[in-house]
């Protein structure tokens, strides 16, 4: 039996594939190579400031580090990496369909991102950019740096975003299975489906606020430059407005996979289905509103920093939904605790408390203090890492075997999940104290007392790059030497485990009937 | 979509769709979810005219008084007529007249063309009078800032709208030759529809930026 | 208590009126979040232990037919109790802190107004009746101060972690800051945006003092700072004026007063900005290659938008008024400047600015550059050299 892996050979017949399993294996690459970019970058950055005073960088290269960390990380590994390789992967699946709609425009929107990131990279081959992953202008329009090209890769990425967002779309709208309605998919669908919906409507304003900077920067429009009468303030508005909802692009997926892993391995339909499912949506619509947070101090005023505090405080509520159905599904259950629900627990305790100190920040005296300080970086992290980051390594275990028709070894499981998530809870809670204590973010040099605080955070750098390092081991290992895998070893009810494993190239082997719902534990597996 | 195999008129339906009704069904969805991130490609752009012209409205407005509204005017005109005619395309189309289609195809890509023309005559004059965009403005008798910023959004907003007409025209020239190679017919019109509805963004956003640029003068 | 919890959140000391009332608020919330998180988190600990697949508790539930609610699923009312309450607790939070920020955004009416202008990569401050200094921002303790801030290059932001505040500081606008130091003290001062590579060397500190010795700083610094060499200018640190003053001499204390004499000399010696030495009423020629009269129209038009019509030959530097000098102040400055219309104006270039003494970097700055000295070497990307 042929799967989608050994149909056909060859690297042409990788390179330009339309299956969406192998485009989503090409991402898979490719967005692992920017993750461990971005680590080094981070890791780099850690070391330096283990001492208050220049260690082996200068404060030029120190801000193009931190900014280039954030480039790489944010563009081209946070936003794309769930949805296009987990949703590439599993959308047609889960709603029984053969492909995604538009399977060439898939494969084009992998090699868009590829442009996108080659000449992101361009970008530090002339010399880098220093402005912060946010392009503030006028800094951003007159930094001797690289900023129009790296701001112009941005854009290019943007673009693949923007195509595989539409692709999703399209897919769920039109190519469920025959009987399958839309509150019977798969609760991952939802997530993705909510994150396409805000990458087609965000990317564009930010692609076009970034060209803007890149235009500027190269031939001084001057939109943003006060010496021309512009003011840089309209620049972080349309800057955030897409960049607010983009950090809903980064958490709504991995949510998806918590919604997957809880009912899975505690064997038992989610407390309440429709909660998960419309606060999704609830998420994506409240998001795109609150924008103005991250500009309390930027000169807008007290009536907005009013409004949008008010407004932010009610996205919070959705995501508090979520963890609460979650929880109760767990509520006699028939729990096994695998490396994925390893994860979700670190996830539910990180996402948590990143989550509510956003909700902390968003309370606008408190953020007066805060922002622009350590503190801010270590919220969004709590929800990047301990959010994103452990749920993208939980859905790479949870769907290893269908992917690769291989287990991987269960017990460094747990030792990796271990590493990763103490060493980030020791890399990032001294980061709180830090801006507590006024340590200004994007600092190359600091007062000397706090660098008792930067150790700690770079020993736990250190253990959570160890960490990552293991499971990256032996997830290679278990690819080839792993024991091989049956069907559905986790005895899923949902619809991607009635595909073989690995599937075959058009994922079923008949057109699929759905005859049950993708939660039905209640029933026998077999349809 | 139906575009390699044999030169015959059967469209090829996707494995992914169940049928040729549900791929032409996705084709359209998917091609009104990009135009609607199109839309907001430029809807930035008109919150910051927005937000300059508040600020500097009557400078905003004499500058607008400079712009020749017979250009815009006439581009305006070119532009309706045009997508009138790539409509008109479509209708024969459908009934399999090919020769008017190819024709309505031809005029709509001259229009287009014209358009491109017509611009460049615009910014040529511009040129000469020294009105460039961002730093390089020197045009003495609007200085001043507000000015400035008006020709710099009028410089990047049209020309952002001229780099989508040239893709229309691609796109318009494409499915011209795929309609005069038989590929494209009545069975399925979709990459001539899709084109067609493409066009008529481009068009539309025109309708906007000509009150925007042209006629506001108060 | 109070001391306690901050110390354990490592909060720096309270040193202005609003950081207490700030702090309770951070208490409140960081507790009730670290509660709600360590809660979650030991829930879902003990249901996975509780729960586990072969203790048995899960195999006698009948199937679930209940449309979308899992075994165990709770009612609907609990759940909507549970995130009302969570709203409602988040709303309590949102109203204390944005009434908070309220009062952080407004100044008392009776503050005294101190310049602030923040540039790569250091902050200037300028004081009524005309002293300033660099670095060091010197108030007096127990009275409120508010800072009226702009910057001349790019953002940055003022930020006092002792006060709790922060404010961007933006180019081509104002923005203010107030705070009332409680005790004499010293603190602190952080650049909070990201400006360029000096960025983190760009400090300051804020020196509280007591009233009396604050008159005699200030009094020290006034002889020191004005543009140019200009002998008496310095007005006495007088809370009134013992006769009533012309309107022209009232324009100078103003003009001292708003600032204007850093960059404006009154003797005709070159400097930032034009002189108002023989201004009035001379035809002066601006950037854009035309000429006009200054008169009291253009001079007031000047000081309200300073960047529309600029004298040939300086930078847009100055930050407009607008809102902050009243009519009659500005009626005021302008009569000052038509009291020197007879003054003899010198020829000769704008020298650049003189390196300032202030805070010393930690680094060597970029090469060709003095500490603290523009960065003249390199022009930006639109051509002009900052």
């Amino acid at each position: 039996m042929t799967s989608y892996l050994t149909e056909t050979t060859g690297i042409k017949s990788w390179l330009l594939t339309k299956d969406h399993k192998r485009i989503g294996l090409l991402f898979m690459i490719a967005t692992a190579l920017a993750l461990i970019l971005g680590g080094v970058f981070a890791l780099l950055l850690r070391f330096e400031l283990v001492n208050p005073g220049p260690d082996f960088m200068d404060g030029l290269t120190y801000n193009r580090m931190f900014t280039h960390h954030g480039i790489v990380m944010v563009f081209l590994f946070m936003v794309p990496v769930i949805p296009t390789v987990f949703g590439n992967f599993f959308l047609p699946m889960m709603l029984g369909a053969p492909d995604v709609a538009f399977p060439r425009l898939n494969l084009a929107s992998f090699y868009v991102y590829c442009a996108g990131a080659v000449i992101v990279l361009a970008s530090l081959w002339f010399g880098g950019v220093d402005t912060g992953w946010t392009f503030y202008t006028p800094y951003s329009t007159s930094s001797p740096t690289a900023v129009a090209t790296a701001a112009f890769g941005v854009f290019v990425v943007g673009v693949s975003s923007i195509l595989t967002g539409l692709n999703f779309i399209v897919t769920v709208h039109t190519l469920r299975a025959k009987n399958l309605k839309w509150m019977e998919m798969p609760l991952f669908v939802w997530a993705i489906y909510a994150t396409a919906i805000i990458q087609v409507i965000a990317t564009p304003v930010l692609g076009m606020s970034l060209t803007l900077v890149a235009v500027d920067h190269a031939w001084a429009l001057g939109i943003f430059d006060p010496n021309m009468g512009g003011d840089p303030v309209l620049f972080q508005h349309l800057f955030w407005f897409y960049s607010h909802p983009a950090v809903y692009i980064m958490i709504l997926p991995a949510m998806g996979v918590v919604s997957e892993v809880v009912c899975t391995f505690s064997h038992n339909r989610p407390s309440s289905y429709r909660a998960i499912a419309f606060s999704s949506l609830g998420i994506a619509f409240i998001g795109f509103l609150t924008w103005g947070h991250h500009m309390f101090v930027a000169g807008m005023s007290v009536l907005d920093v009013g409004i949008f505090g008010i407004l932010s405080m009610f996205v919070a509520i959705f995501s508090a939904i979520k963890v609460f159905t979650w929880t109760i599904t767990l509520k006699h259950g028939r729990i096994r605790f695998t490396t994925p629900m390893l994860y979700f627990f670190g996830f539910m305790f990180l996402f948590v408390f990143g989550g509510m100190t956003g909700v902390a920040v968003a309370t606008s005296s408190l953020d007066v203090h805060w922002t622009d300080t350590y503190f801010v970086v270590a919220h969004f992290h709590f929800i990047m890492v301990g959010g994103t980051l452990t749920m993208y390594l939980a859905a790479i275990h949870y769907w290893f075997p269908k992917m690769f028709g291989r287990m991987y070894p269960e017990r460094w499981g747990l030792v990796g999940a271990t590493g990763v998530i103490l060493g980030f809870i020791f890399t990032f809670t001294p980061q709180f104290l830090l801006g507590n204590a006024g340590m200004p973010r994007r600092y190359w040099t600091y007062p000397a007392e706090y660098q008792w605080l930067h150790v700690a955070s770079t020993a736990g750098a250190t253990i959570l790059a160890l960490g990552l390092v293991v499971t990256l081991g032996y997830l290679i290992w278990a690819l080839f030497k792993g024991p091989r895998a049956e069907r559905n070893p986790w005895d899923s009810r949902s619809y991607e485990w009635l595909a073989p494993t690995p599937p075959p190239v058009h994922n079923f082997e008949a057109p699929l009937e759905i005859t049950r719902g993708p939660y039905d534990y209640h029933l026998p597996e077999s349809p | 979509m139906s575009d390699h195999g044999p030169q015959s008129s059967a469209p090829r339906v996707g494995i992914q769709f169940q049928d040729l009704a549900k791929q032409e069904h996705a084709a359209h969805f998917g091609m009104w979810v990009f135009l609607g991130s199109e839309l907001l490609l430029f809807a930035g752009l008109f919150g910051l005219y927005t937000a300059y012209r508040v600020k500097y409205a009557p400078e905003f407005a004499e500058a607008v008084h400079h712009n020749e509204l017979w250009i815009g005017t006439t581009n305006v005109v070119i532009l309706i007529f045009s997508s009138f005619t790539v409509a008109w395309a479509v209708h024969s189309l459908r009934r399999d007249r090919r020769r008017t289609t190819l024709w309505s195809l031809a005029i709509t890509l001259v229009c287009g063309l014209l358009f491109l023309v017509f611009k460049g005559i615009e910014y040529g004059m511009h040129f000469q009078e020294g009105v460039f965009p961002g730093h390089h403005y020197a045009y003495k008798e609007m200085p001043g800032h507000g000015a400035q910023l008006f020709f710099t959004l009028y410089y990047f907003m049209t020309g952002l709208h001229a780099l989508h007409m040239i893709g229309g025209l691609a796109v318009i020239g494409w499915v011209t030759a795929r309609v005069a190679r038989g590929r494209t017919t009545s069975a399925y019109p979709v990459p001539l529809v899709l084109g067609a509805l493409y066009w008529h963004l481009v068009d539309s956003i025109w309708i906007f930026l000509w009150p925007m640029f042209y006629l506001t003068t108060s | 208590m109070n001391e306690f919890m901050r110390k354990l959140l490592m909060l720096p000391p309270q040193a202005s009126t609003l950081a207490r009332s700030i702090d309770y608020l951070h208490y409140f919330v960081i507790i009730t979040t670290m509660i709600g998180a360590a809660g979650v988190a030991a829930l879902t600990l003990y249901f996975l232990i509780r729960y586990r697949e072969g203790t048995g508790r899960d195999r006698n539930p009948p199937p679930d037919t209940r449309p979308h609610h899992a075994r165990g699923g709770v009612s609907l009312w609990f759940e909507l109790s549970v995130f009302g309450g969570l709203l409602a607790l988040f709303v309590v939070w949102w109203i204390i802190g944005f009434s908070q920020f309220i009062r952080i955004a407004e100044p008392p009416p009776d503050s005294m107004t101190i310049y602030v202008v923040g540039k790569q990569w250091m902050w200037s401050f300028a004081y009524p009746h005309g002293a300033g200094s660099n670095g060091v921002l010197y108030v007096p303790a127990g009275r409120p101060v508010k800072l009226l801030m702009t910057s001349r290059d790019v953002i940055h932001s003022f930020y006092v972690p002792d006060f709790r505040l922060k404010t961007d500081v933006v180019p081509g606008r104002t923005t203010q800051l107030w705070f009332e130091v409680k005790e004499p003290g010293r603190h602190p001062v952080y650049c909070a945006e990201m400006c360029g590579p000096g960025h983190s060397e760009m400090r300051a500190e804020v020196i509280a003092l007591a009233d009396a010795d604050y008159e005699r700083m200030i009094q020290g610094l006034a002889q020191a700072q004005v543009a140019g060499p200009v002998q008496g200018l310095a007005i006495p640190f007088e809370a009134e004026p013992r006769e009533p003053l012309s309107l022209a001499a009232m324009g100078q204390r103003v003009a001292a007063e708003a600032g204007c004499l850093r960059c404006h000399t009154v003797d005709g010696t070159p400097h930032i900005a034009p002189t108002w030495a023989g201004l009035y009423d001379a035809v002066i020629p601006l950037a854009d290659g035309t000429q006009l009269i200054a008169d009291a129209a253009y001079l007031t038009r000047s000081i309200m938008d300073p960047a529309a019509e600029i004298h040939r030959g300086f930078t847009n530097v100055m930050p407009s008024y607008q809102g902050i000098l009243t009519a009659p102040q500005i009626g005021a400055i302008v009569e000052y400047i038509h009291s020197l219309r007879d003054v003899s104006r010198s020829p000769g270039e704008a020298p650049l600015p003189a390196p300032i003494q202030g805070t010393v970097p930690l680094v060597t700055p970029l090469e060709g550059t003095a500490p603290g000295e523009p960065r003249a070497a390199v022009p930006n990307s639109t051509g002009a050299t900052p």
